[in-house]
């Protein structure tokens, strides 16, 4: 049997989603000889045009130089499968697309000038056509394996995009909205995680995106509910998946009530 | 008229460090007419964001700075708060708090010896390369850096961007067994750090001795992690809170990260910085083990980094071994109340001193925040390293051999291009 042939590809983001690769331990180099690495620029191989049949895409699309490489990346790819946060919904640097004041870039670098990007922070599906999201800020090892293996036998991942909040409830964790009133994000928030934050103590702050059928507007209301101002409650939103619509959605909505 | 020798040398994307970049060189005759290190990670706008967060936000957008060493950002941040608002951690929360930074030291330096460093030293493309011919050498490498993980994930819940560290202490403690258990992966990791130690140190590392400025930390008894006064061996010893009187930043259009310079000079930040500071701070074991193999401190060898990086993780496993004997879970965090102020505070990353400046508001609201990041502290200063190692090597050198040896010295900074920036095209002209 052929090889799978596998690229990753890394565009504005922090490289952690990389590390669900290179942080496997001695595994890696099972992983590495079972497919064919063709580019990886932080393990090494360098071919960014190679024909592959996967391309892992980490990092969200903000200078033009991004949106002329992931074009070309598409043409040369089977399945394009976009990894974490930024690369499925814009991730944190999509907060510079919400109104603010002043320009940030000036107020950042004493050059502005020389600092090339666009108006907007995108995710890849905005820019060009996504195979496969695996949605989380850091994506995990178990996700981006279990997507090679799919790939490899031709089939597609199973798109588990449970809530949270079921997570908490097999693994026995209490609820930390319950008993605590902390203002968690579980009730809206796609799986994946192994529900670490309830587990830890702490709320969800939906670091995987919005779960499917989340009903992000009625847990506003129960935010608000413990009490939590409305701006509180929209940054809750309006954070680490800031750009996924279902939270875009919800914040700007908070907030519009707020200014009535 | 005499024909001069002209010459281009590019390497469009350099490999094995994190992020972008590209290498300008112009070579007139036998000089360098201009050297510059590209760095084109799209700007990512942090210190913004932060504006109008609350203090309990900061650590988990800091950590979204770099994948790589999350846990320094989450560090440097919740001490600069803590200081601000005069919240006095417990010893318990400050013994927990370095365990965790010895996780990531562990799993950063682990990456970068095997992973991006040692390929350059051994004659290899690269690591994967490199396992076909010395399995073990990389079997044991990862098996360290995923010890590393396992500390964060035991403190943090996940070995990048962890859940468990505010402002105030962390959310959960462990309870007794996981730590034991722990504790027993660490003593049988010991005598693999040491012969890793020792393997660097046999390395065949170009000898080049080069005359820069270290900066690091300093703390009355400790190797320095998340404490002490910023020190020079050129006289410099500041709190933390006077950084931006001795130091500079400057943007230069050919970088997103900004170059910063000590009193008007490239400086050097990072594991050599740190151990030629602070050698009569090592553990007993590590300066034992040092002394074996020979490596003489203070250290003008640039690439005896890889070494310094090997010692640290012997430092990391040792003191997270000290550090959990006798554990007991106790009560993780203190209260909090927020006010009014700034606050600085710097701690060492795995590449070096990381500095960051809150402002906050009378409920701890961020209205203003600055981070300087060890890539940007160090670049002014690969600039000026890579100059003297080409004319060292000889600029009379095929193409091919500068490329190898450009990428050799900027690799051995480690740079993180994500935290500001990322890396490398080499475009070498003569002429």
């Amino acid at each position: 049997m052929t090889k799978l042939r596998v690229a990753v590809h890394k565009f504005t983001s922090c490289d952690g989603c990389q590390l669900a690769l290179l942080n496997l331990g001695p595994t890696l180099l099972t992983v590495a000889d079972r497919f064919e690495l063709l580019h990886f620029a932080e393990a090494g191989p360098i071919n960014p045009d190679a024909h592959v049949d996967v391309a892992f895409i980490e990092g969200s699309i903000s200078t033009p130089d991004e949106e002329a490489r992931i074009k070309r990346i598409r043409a040369a790819t089977r399945h394009l499968v976009a990894i974490g946060a930024c690369a499925t919904s814009g991730g944190i640097q999509a907060l510079r697309n919400l109104p603010h004041e002043g320009d940030w870039v000036a107020a950042v670098y004493a050059k502005p000038e020389h600092i090339e990007s666009l108006a907007h922070v995108r995710a890849i599906s905005e820019v060009v056509k996504v195979d496969l999201e695996l949605w989380g800020c850091p994506i995990t090892s178990a996700q981006i394996l279990a997507a090679l293996r799919a790939l490899g036998s031709g089939v597609m991942p199973a798109n588990d995009a449970d809530k949270v909040c079921l997570e908490c409830k097999r693994s026995q964790t209490v609820c930390v909205m319950v008993a605590r009133q902390v203002p968690c994000l579980g009730p809206v928030t796609r799986t994946g995680c192994g529900a670490i934050c309830p587990r830890f103590g702490r709320d969800c702050y939906g670091c995987f995106g919005p779960a499917e059928t989340a009903n992000a507007a009625a847990l506003a209301q129960r935010l608000e509910g413990l009490g939590l101002p409305p701006r509180a409650v929209a940054r809750k939103f309006l954070f680490i998946n800031n750009a996924a619509p279902v939270f875009a959605a919800a914040g700007a909505a908070v907030l519009e009530r707020a200014h009535d | 008229m005499t024909e001069q020798r002209r010459v281009g040398i590019r390497v469009p994307v350099l490999a094995r460090v994190e992020g972008e970049g590209a290498l300008d060189i112009d070579i007139v005759g036998d000089r360098i007419e201009h050297l510059a290190l590209r760095i084109f990670e799209p700007p990512r706008l942090f210190e913004k964001f932060l504006e109008g967060r609350t203090f309990d936000e900061v650590s988990d957008i800091v950590a979204r700075i770099c994948g790589i060493c999350p846990v320094a950002y989450q560090m440097s941040a919740v001490h600069a708060l803590e200081r601000l608002f005069g919240v006095a951690p417990s010893e318990w929360i400050r013994k927990m708090r370095r365990v965790l930074y010895c996780g990531e030291w562990l799993e950063s330096h682990a990456l970068h010896i095997h992973l991006l460093a040692a390929p350059d030293h051994l004659g290899f493309p690269d690591a994967l390369a490199m396992a076909a011919a010395h399995p073990q050498v990389l079997t044991r490498g990862l098996a360290l850096q995923a010890l590393g993980n396992e500390i964060l994930r035991t403190l943090g819940g996940r070995s990048v961007h962890p859940v468990s560290v505010r402002v105030g202490g962390f959310s959960r403690a462990p309870d007794a067994e996981t730590i034991r258990a722990l504790v027993a992966r660490i003593d049988a990791a010991l005598p693999e750090a040491e012969t890793l130690l020792a393997w660097t140190a046999a390395l065949p590392l170009p000898d080049d001795d080069q005359e820069f400025t270290c900066v690091a930390l300093r703390h009355p008894h400790d190797y320095p992690m998340n404490e002490g006064r910023i020190v020079s061996d050129h006289g410099l010893d500041i709190d933390t809170d006077e950084y931006e009187s001795h130091f500079r930043e400057t943007h230069e259009p050919h970088s997103t990260a900004l170059y910063s310079h000590l009193d008007g000079a490239p400086y050097l930040v990072g594991p050599l910085a740190r151990l030629n500071l602070n050698a009569d701070r090592l553990p007993a074991e590590v300066a034992d083990a040092l002394e074996r193999v020979g490596l003489r401190l203070p250290s003008r060898n640039m690439f005896h980094s890889i070494v310094a990086r090997a010692a640290e993780i012997l430092v990391a496993l040792h003191e997270a071994r000290r550090l959990l004997a006798d554990y007991t879970a106790q009560q993780p965090e203190v209260a909090v109340a927020p006010c009014a102020g700034t606050g600085a505070w710097a701690t060492e990353a795995p590449r070096g001193m990381l500095w960051h400046r809150y402002r906050t508001d009378a409920e701890g609201h961020i209205t203003s925040a600055r981070i300087v990041p060890p890539t940007s502290q160090n670049q002014a200063r690969i600039e000026q390293d890579l100059a003297q190692s080409l004319a060292a090597l000889g600029l009379d050198r095929d193409d091919e051999a500068l490329r190898l040896r450009a990428e050799t010295v900027i690799r051995n900074y480690d740079p993180c291009i994500s935290c500001a920036t990322h890396f490398l095209t080499l475009k070498l002209k003569r002429t």
